[in-house]
């Protein structure tokens, strides 16, 4: 798998993020082709006509969501339904927070612990993906592949032990169960030990000449290089974090400490039917997700091209 | 004593032929680097190695407060002749040769199209079609689950609009299946497109290049250039959408609690039930040491299908 072409080629410690600039403007590697003659118009036009309508399919569920969230159920659920900017008001929001008063609760939760993850995460990921990455140790590509190996591993195959585990330790019903297996993960220690790869190794030994130690060059040089690495690991990291269900779902047990998708299922098992109640808390979960992607959309974007290699 | 003596520059003379005492220098001059890596190999062994080793030994096991009890095959031989896990193999695999041939053939059309335009409209198309995917899968089963609610939903209402319906789609045995593999066709493989796009970037310019000089039509490039160059990443994407799809969870939960009758019943969902409501942690165990056998074999075929030693 090419994996390295994308990384190799471009000027040393950077991604194509930095090189954006210097290809916008040129074709981007794929054959330009240009509709010439009647038919081949009316094939352009037919081709981008569903690219546009699939697009919008695909958005149909997000605009569904947050126009009902902001539509009054008494409205929703009339025959035809009543669904228009002119009815649009904050009731159901108001209904959710007499109905699901531990909803904000369960949305610092999943702040709080998907921000411990991300932190651990970028720590642990950079210090082994820059040991993979730049020292030469024996059996250090054995132990790197056998850690890359393991993804295979579909996290249910586990899910028992892993249950007998936490409970063992009396990590059951606490954030421990979550967060300390979730330290490390085998993508982002990949995607930086990818990054660091590019990184120039001068300044390490130039440091490492005058004294510095493994952990200093770690820490003063290679940490404040990585930054862009970091910040596309991150955000993958606490997305997939805010977006996790099964594992929270089977080890939490208070309601008080349930994460916020938990609490949204619970939610759709209490009211199953009014709509723009469980659309209201259901917007708490998709507006974050939805402003982290227009705010770090072209981190995301790298990280698809580069790690996304592993990411599923 | 050999073994007492430290690595001094003398002992590095005299014992500097022998391939361990040189690896166990090297081991001791290199110490950072496994202090680096030490966190990440005890999380990979305390929640990886260890997790999957128990669940193959409880998979033999019943589990009993007082202790659990060797069983032999029996787990097998019952889950294997339950018509249950029978019905739940069926949906997964259903799913799975209907999900990821459909997802992987969109994104390569999607992005062959895509790629033809400017950079510009590009970004504007991935996002849109990457916008859906950054919602969480119990938010998105929130939303589906209200699209299709028979009396209220959106699409039986646009359906009674031209005279049609209403459908089941959930509460039918018949068609709830169909109906969560609906959801998921609809849904752009956002994250699929942008690693075909990226994949296209790094074929070189000059195949087509020739290929125009030869006369050959757009279709007949794509064919003959393209396809065969993306190679590695459609088996990238085979491989890790058929565990994906192997590990459909949320949308059997949220959406119809696995039912009606069984008709949603995933491989996982069973996992979930057998072993956090019925606690039958040995069966459960079982039931995922089956899946992941039926992973490994399914990856292993597409491995061999997909597989190429694409240079350029």
């Amino acid at each position: 798998m090419s994996t390295n072409g994308a990384v190799v080629r471009g000027k040393p410690g950077r991604w194509a993020l930095h090189r954006r600039r210097a290809t916008a403007g040129a074709v981007q590697g794929g054959p330009s082709w240009r509709p010439r003659g009647v038919a081949q118009w009316a094939g352009a036009i037919l081709v981008m006509t569903f690219v546009t309508a699939w697009a919008v399919v695909s958005l149909v569920p997000l605009v569904w969501l947050f126009t009902t969230a902001l539509t009054p159920s008494s409205a929703l659920l009339r025959i035809p339904p009543d669904v228009s900017v002119r009815n649009f008001s904050l009731d159901n929001f108001k209904l959710l927070q007499e109905r699901a008063p531990l909803l904000p609760r369960w949305f610092l939760n999943t702040v709080l612990v998907a921000s411990a993850v991300t932190v651990f995460n970028l720590f642990f990921d950079t210090l082994a993906g820059y040991t993979f990455a730049k020292l030469q140790f024996p059996g250090r590509d054995i132990i790197f592949w056998t850690i890359l190996c393991t993804m295979m591993i579909p996290g249910q195959v586990t899910l028992v032990p892993m249950f007998m585990i936490v409970k063992a330790l009396h990590w059951y019903d606490s954030y421990f169960a979550i967060l300390i297996p979730a330290m490390a993960g085998v993508f982002g220690i990949f995607l930086m030990k990818q990054y660091i790869q590019t990184l120039p190794s001068e300044i390490e030994d130039a440091a490492r000449v005058d004294g510095c130690s493994e952990f200093g060059i770690w820490w003063r040089i290679i940490l404040p290089l990585c930054k862009p690495g970091m910040a596309v690991l991150g955000i993958f990291v606490f997305m997939a974090e805010w977006k996790a269900f099964m594992w929270p779902l089977i080890v939490l047990k208070t309601e008080s400490k349930f994460m916020l998708e938990q609490g949204l299922a619970t939610l759709q098992q209490q009211f199953f039917t009014d709509y723009g109640l469980l659309m209201s808390g259901a917007a708490f979960s998709a507006l974050p997700m939805i402003l982290v992607f227009f705010v770090f959309q072209r981190y995301l974007m790298e990280g698809w091209s580069v790690g996304g290699v592993l990411k599923g | 004593m050999p073994g007492a003596m430290s690595p001094t520059v003398a002992s590095a003379r005299r014992y500097g032929r022998n391939p361990y005492l040189q690896t166990l220098r090297l081991i001791r001059k290199k110490k950072w680097a496994y202090v680096f890596i030490a966190p990440d190999i005890l999380l990979f062994l305390g929640f990886i190695v260890v997790p999957v080793v128990r669940s193959f030994m409880l998979a033999f096991q019943e589990f009993r407060l007082s202790g659990n009890v060797w069983v032999g095959l029996d787990n097998f031989k019952y889950v294997l002749t339950d018509p249950v896990f029978g019905a739940a193999m069926r949906n997964t695999a259903l799913y799975t040769v209907v999900m990821v041939p459909q997802n992987i053939i969109v994104a390569l059309l999607l992005a062959s199209i895509l790629r033809h335009l400017s950079e510009r409209t590009q970004s504007l198309f991935r996002a849109a079609y990457y916008l859906p995917g950054v919602a969480s899968a119990v938010v998105i089963s929130m939303v589906w689950k209200w699209i299709y609610d028979p009396n209220f939903g959106l699409f039986n209402f646009l359906l009674s609009r031209i005279g049609l319906g209403p459908y089941p789609w959930l509460t039918s045995p018949r068609t709830s299946l169909f109906s969560i593999m609906l959801m998921g066709i609809l849904a752009a493989p956002g994250g699929f497109i942008i690693l075909y796009l990226a994949a296209m970037k790094k074929i070189p310019r000059d195949l087509y290049e020739v290929a125009d000089i030869d006369g050959a039509t757009p279709i007949r490039k794509w064919w003959n250039i393209t396809l065969p160059l993306l190679k590695p990443t459609t088996l990238y994407l085979a491989i890790v959408s058929t565990i994906g799809s192997f590990q459909i969870f949320t949308a059997a939960y949220v959406m119809t609690q696995g039912g009606p009758g069984y008709s949603t019943t995933t491989v996982v969902y069973l996992i979930y039930n057998t072993a956090f409501r019925d606690f039958e942690f040995g069966l459960a165990s079982a039931q995922a040491v089956i899946l992941f056998l039926v992973i490994v074999a399914v990856s292993v075929f597409n491995f061999r299908r997909f597989s190429t030693d694409v240079q350029y």
